[in-house]
Formats: structure tokens, sequence, C-alpha cells
């Protein structure tokens, strides 16, 4: 076992995952970089666990391949796989003492004597849970208890890192430290990581890909600022961030723009993908900092009814329902004057960039 | 005002364990202080004749010996049950807790005549074995003390069964998974995390077994016959047949003792090692 590992590949292919008759996991593909991190995000029940417990060897397969560094590992039992894994509960052996459950993967590996002392205090250390070797984990707090998790999965230097939800059960500000932590160590380490989230704030911050899933399929798996601004489906384009969407249809076609006639009652000319032809009727998604109020009609401007103001940090978030009877959120910085008032047009900012998606009538 | 009326609530119970209870455990006692089976002259008299006599010494020591073994059978079988109950799906699960449960609902008598006739001289288990001609004589089962733990290990055996499984069901099944993770083969994760942490249903399945086979006085009789003699046939004996109720006074109090000094023991380590469960 060499001391420092190197990050390896993971390769999930095509891989399939039923209880009884029900889908969980529904052709899943990801090719995943050393060292990287990469977050699952979804929704509760799309699948995040089963395809953990799937690449960890708890679950079998119904069709596809899990691949470290090239090499098929679907045939190895969970305990010959060399992958490290937090569990969401941490189940800590509740009888064994920090340093027992760390020394626990040890030892099952034939590790013995001081080499066992030198890695519990090592991985302890890395931890900053020092002090606390002979403390049972009930009488740790949350936080304590998820990093002895982490230093148990980590002293037997794994090859993966598997986090299913580490964080959940902490406060928001332990939560940061222990992502900023875990990134910290993934780095030195240079480990390959996926972490399983519902928290698309935490997906963002610790990720460097992210793959948003839903019903058992990735929609989408790209670097966490393309999945903002260019989200390929409606689903990840809801689930991620805040966004507005127009009803609409294209009325005039030229190379790679699209004219679109909204039917709140303004044209706006988008870059578009040959997709979308004359006369298709098209959603417009818009992220609220996109929008802005304005007081003077023109063409690419829709007439809105504005609602409620409401200061929100730096930021003031109006509302605003179109004639057609759409509710919108525009977000713009605060200014020190009051706005003018009379702002009665909606119209898309500068550096706008909108996303189409086809609409079923 | 509360505190009160929260104490006079446990009032009734307190009387009626008090009444059914207590007194008559302190007249037993009381009876054993007399010399004579006419219950006229106090003394220790029947205390001495019983711990004076070998034959006493040899009954106590086969009594607790036949629950040693009970126990270290329903052990035996009862462990890995739990464990493939708890392996197996919620469908099968709730068969499988029918069938656990069943015996409970079926009278000791039924049960004990049923192995009379599955361990008799013509019984299912002679048959069985003289036609696949592993022995050619019938085996003697009955009336041995190999047949009555047999017979005991089977009707003890929910009470075996049910709380282990019931703290078996609510360790965290990811602690297995923690475990494989981790490298440790199933065997190891056995050893080092399910039976530790199972320990206090293994103890209470084990209390609840030793204190039930040590005191079955229909199966011990039926199946052990007169040759095989345990302290409560002993206490039959003396109250329904002699009537000497004096000795048998003291003999019920021999097993209370033993019985009780086992069963606290086995408390106290179980005590020990139940601060581990979830909630
Ligand atoms: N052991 C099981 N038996 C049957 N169905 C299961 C089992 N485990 C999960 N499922 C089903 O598989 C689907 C995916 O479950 P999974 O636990 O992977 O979801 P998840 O994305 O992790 O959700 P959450 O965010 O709530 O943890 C769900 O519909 C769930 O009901
Ligand atoms: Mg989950």
């Amino acid at each position: 076992m060499q001391s420092t590992p190197a990050g390896r590949t993971l390769d999930v292919e095509d891989l399939t995952v039923r209880y009884g008759q029900a889908l969980a996991v529904d052709g899943v593909t990801l090719a995943i970089e050393p060292g990287e991190v990469v977050a699952l995000l979804g929704p509760s029940g799309c699948g995040k666990t089963t395809l953990l417990r799937v690449i960890a060897g708890f679950v079998r397969q119904a069709a596809g391949r899990v691949r470290v560094d090239g090499a098929p590992i679907d045939h190895l039992p969970a305990n010959q796989r060399n992958i490290g894994i937090v569990f969401q509960n941490y189940a800590l052996f509740p009888h064994m003492t920090v340093a027992e459950n760390v020394a626990y993967g040890l030892r099952a590996r034939g590790v013995r004597g001081p080499e066992v002392q030198a890695r519990i205090s090592r991985f302890l250390d890395v931890v900053q849970l020092g002090g606390f070797r002979e403390r049972l984990p009930r009488q740790l707090s949350g936080g304590q208890q998820q990093r002895v998790a982490l230093a148990r999965a980590l002293a037997v230097e794994p090859s993966i890192l598997l986090l299913d939800e580490p964080f959940a059960a902490l406060d928001r500000n332990l939560r940061l430290d222990m992502q900023i932590e875990v990134k910290r160590l993934q780095r030195t380490l240079g480990l390959t990581t996926i972490l399983v989230t519902h928290d698309q704030d935490e997906a963002m911050s610790v990720a460097d890909r992210i793959a948003v899933m839903n019903k058992g399929r990735v929609e989408q798996f790209d670097k966490p600022v393309a999945i903002y601004d260019r989200p390929q489906t409606l689903f990840v384009n809801g689930f991620i961030g805040t966004t507005n969407l127009l009803n609409g249809k294209v009325s005039a076609r030229e190379g790679g723009t699209a004219t679109v006639a909204l039917d709140a009652g303004a044209t706006l000319r988008l870059p578009a993908s040959a997709d979308f032809g004359l006369g298709a009727p098209v959603l417009l998604s818009v992220r609220p900092e996109q929008l802005a109020l304005s007081s003077v009609p023109g063409p690419e401007c829709w007439r809105v009814e504005p609602g409620l103001s409401l200061p929100l940090g730096a930021q003031l978030v109006h509302e605003a329902r179109t004639t057609d009877g759409v509710s919108l959120k525009i977000v713009e910085s605060r200014r020190a004057e009051p706005p003018s008032a009379g702002r009665v047009y909606c119209t898309l900012t500068d550096d706008a960039r909108p996303t189409l998606f086809p609409r079923s009538t | 005002m509360r505190k009160a009326a929260e104490w006079q609530l446990a009032l009734p119970l307190a009387l009626a364990f008090a009444s059914i209870f207590l007194a008559p455990l302190l007249m037993l006692v009381g009876v054993s202080f007399f010399n004579d089976d006419k219950i006229t002259q106090p003394g220790f008299g029947q205390w001495a004749k019983f711990l004076g006599d070998p034959f006493s010494y040899k009954v106590i020591a086969d009594t607790m010996l036949l629950g040693v073994k009970t126990v270290c059978a329903t052990v035996l079988i009862g462990y890995p049950l739990a464990l493939v109950y708890l392996d197996a799906s919620p469908r099968v699960q709730k068969v499988l807790i029918f069938i656990i449960v069943m015996p409970l609902l079926l009278s000791v008598v039924v049960r004990t005549f049923a192995w009379i006739v599955v361990l008799g001289r013509e019984g299912v288990v002679n048959t069985v074995l003289m036609q696949i001609g592993v022995i050619s004589e019938p085996l003697r089962l009955l009336q041995t003390e190999l047949g009555l733990v047999i017979s005991l290990t089977q009707i003890e055996m929910p009470l075996m069964l049910l709380p282990l499984i019931s703290v078996m069901s609510r360790l965290d099944p990811n602690m297995r998974d923690a475990s494989a993770a981790l490298g440790a083969s199933r065997w190891r994760t056995l050893f080092t995390v399910i039976v530790p942490l199972s320990m206090p249903g293994l103890v209470a399945g084990c209390l609840l077994v030793f204190a039930s086979s040590t005191t079955a006085f229909i199966s011990q009789t039926v199946i052990g016959g007169v040759r095989l003699i345990y302290l409560p046939l002993l206490i039959w004996q003396q109250s329904l047949v002699v009537f000497n109720w004096p000795l048998a006074a003291v003999v019920s109090i021999t097993l209370l003792v033993s019985v009780l000094s086992v069963v606290s023991a086995l408390s106290y380590l179980g005590r020990r090692s139940s601060g581990y469960l979830h909630g």
C-alpha cells in the first residue's frame, strides 16, 4: 500500500439499478478525472445514494460497469474495492473509541503495531481531533463525529472517496468549515471524490463538476458555472438557482438567430439552434438578475404590473406580473437614491443570456 | 402534589404484588423453618437434612447444567437464525416472525407431547435415521438428558429469538456496510461489530431461556421421566406426594436462589453492554 494515493479515474458506464420493478438508476454514465470532486445533485429519491452504493459495492447493478483506473471492479466484493465512504449518519462503531474506529480498517487489512498508532495520530491530527482519541462516539458532537468518520475512511488510504450528504446534519457555520476542510484534505491527498448533496450552493462551492440527477438519470454533467449559465434541460434550469419562464413563439429565423415574440408583448432576437423552427412554441428562461425595469417603452420591452419590492442584503427584489399573467422576479443592486416611479416596462439587461427551451402545447 | 399523585397510581399494583407475590414468598420462607411435616415444631431440621445430603447437590448441579446446556443450544441455533431474519426481505420477515411466535401460542403440554411422538422408539427421528441406514437399533432419546435438551431447545427458542431480533433490527444497517467498505470480511464484521452490539439481546435471551428451562417442570418430567431428577420434580414429590411441605419449601428456596444468582450475574453483564444501542 503506497502512502500517498495518486488520483484515480472513476468511470461509470451505462449503469442501471432496479429495486424490484422500479428503476432507481437509469443508464447513468460519468467519466471522472483523477483528483476531481464531482457533486451528485438532485431532488430526494432521484437515485444519488443508490449510485454511491453501487460504486461502493453494497448494491448490484442490473446493467452497466464501474471502472477505477480503467479496470472493472464490478466482480469485487465491497471489502476488496478500497473505496472509502462516509455515510449521512456517519455509522461510527458506537462500542469503539475514536482511536479504535480509525484503526478498524487498518486492522482489517492486517496493519499491525506502531504503524497503526502512527496512522491514528496522523489522521486524527488531519481532522483536528488529536485530543479525542479515547472518547466514545456518543461523547462527541455531530461535527466531531463527522470528522471521525472522515478520518476512519481516509486512514486506509482509499483510491476513491464517496461522501453521502456528509454535511446535512451540521449547522450553517460548521457546515462551511467542514466544506473547506474536506476540500483541503481532498486536494492534499489528490483523492477522486464524489459528494452527494441536495444543497445546490454546496455543490457549486465544493465541486469541480456537478452531475444534476432526476428520476435516476443524469440530466447534465458540467462545470458549476456552465450548469448555471447554460442549463441543458428545463429540469436543470428550474432546479439550479431561481429563474423566470416566459411563453413565446419563433416568429422569424435567420442563421443562428431567432426572433421570438413573447406572449407578454415584446420581440427579442436571440441566438438559437436549428431545432427551433419557424412558428415553434418556446419557453424563454431568464435569471432574475438578467431582467431590468425601465420607464420607457420599446420593441424589446414588455409591459408589467409592478408588485412588491423587497430588500435582500445588497439587492432589491421586485415582483411584477406580465399582461399574460406570468409572475416575474427581478433583482437589481440597491442604489443610493430610490428608483423613479412609473417603471412599468420590463426588458433584458445587456449581459443577459436567456435560454430557449421547446414548449409543448 | 403531582409527585404524590403519581406514586398513588402505582399503589393498586403494589398492593396486588404484596398480597399475591410477596406474602406467599414470606410464608414459604417461614414454612421452611419447621422440623416436621405437620408444621408444629420450629427449627432448622429440614435445611440440615437437605443441605447435609450429597444427593441434593447433584440435583442442584444437574438442574443448573440442564439450564446451561439449553442456553448453549438455543444460542448456537438461535443466533444464526436471527442473522437470517435480519437479512431477509420484509415479506419473508413477516413469515419468519409468525413461525417464531407460533410455539408461544400452543400450550407447553401440547408441545411436550409432540416431542414424545418425535423422539419415541418408533418416533419420527428413529424411523428416519433407521431408514436411511445411519443406525440399526432405535436410539434411546426419551428419558435421556439429550432428548430433554433437544425438546427444551425448541420449546424455549422464542424466548431467545424475540429479544435478539428486537435488538438486532435496531442496529444501524449502514454499520455493516461501513465495516465492509473498510476492508473487513463478513466474519470480522460479525465478531467485531454485530456480536458486541447485539450483546444486550443475547444476554436477555440467555436469561429468559435459563430461568424458563431450569423450572420447566412439565417438560422435565414428561420427557425426562422419573429417572432424571431436577429440583422442580423434587418440589413436586415433597409437596404433593409425601406432603412434607417444609422440605418442599427448602427445595423451592434453593431453586429460587440458584436461578436468581445466575440470572443476576447475567443481567449484570447485560447492563455493562447495553449503552451502545440507538434509541
Ligand atoms: N432498498 C430499497 N428497496 C427498494 N427501493 C429502494 C431502496 N432504496 C432506495 N429505493 C428507491 O430507489 C429510489 C432512489 O433512492 P435513493 O436512496 O438512491 O435516493 P436519493 O437520491 O439518495 O434520495 P435522498 O436525497 O432522499 O437521499 C427511490 O425511489 C427509493 O424509493
Ligand atoms: Mg440519499
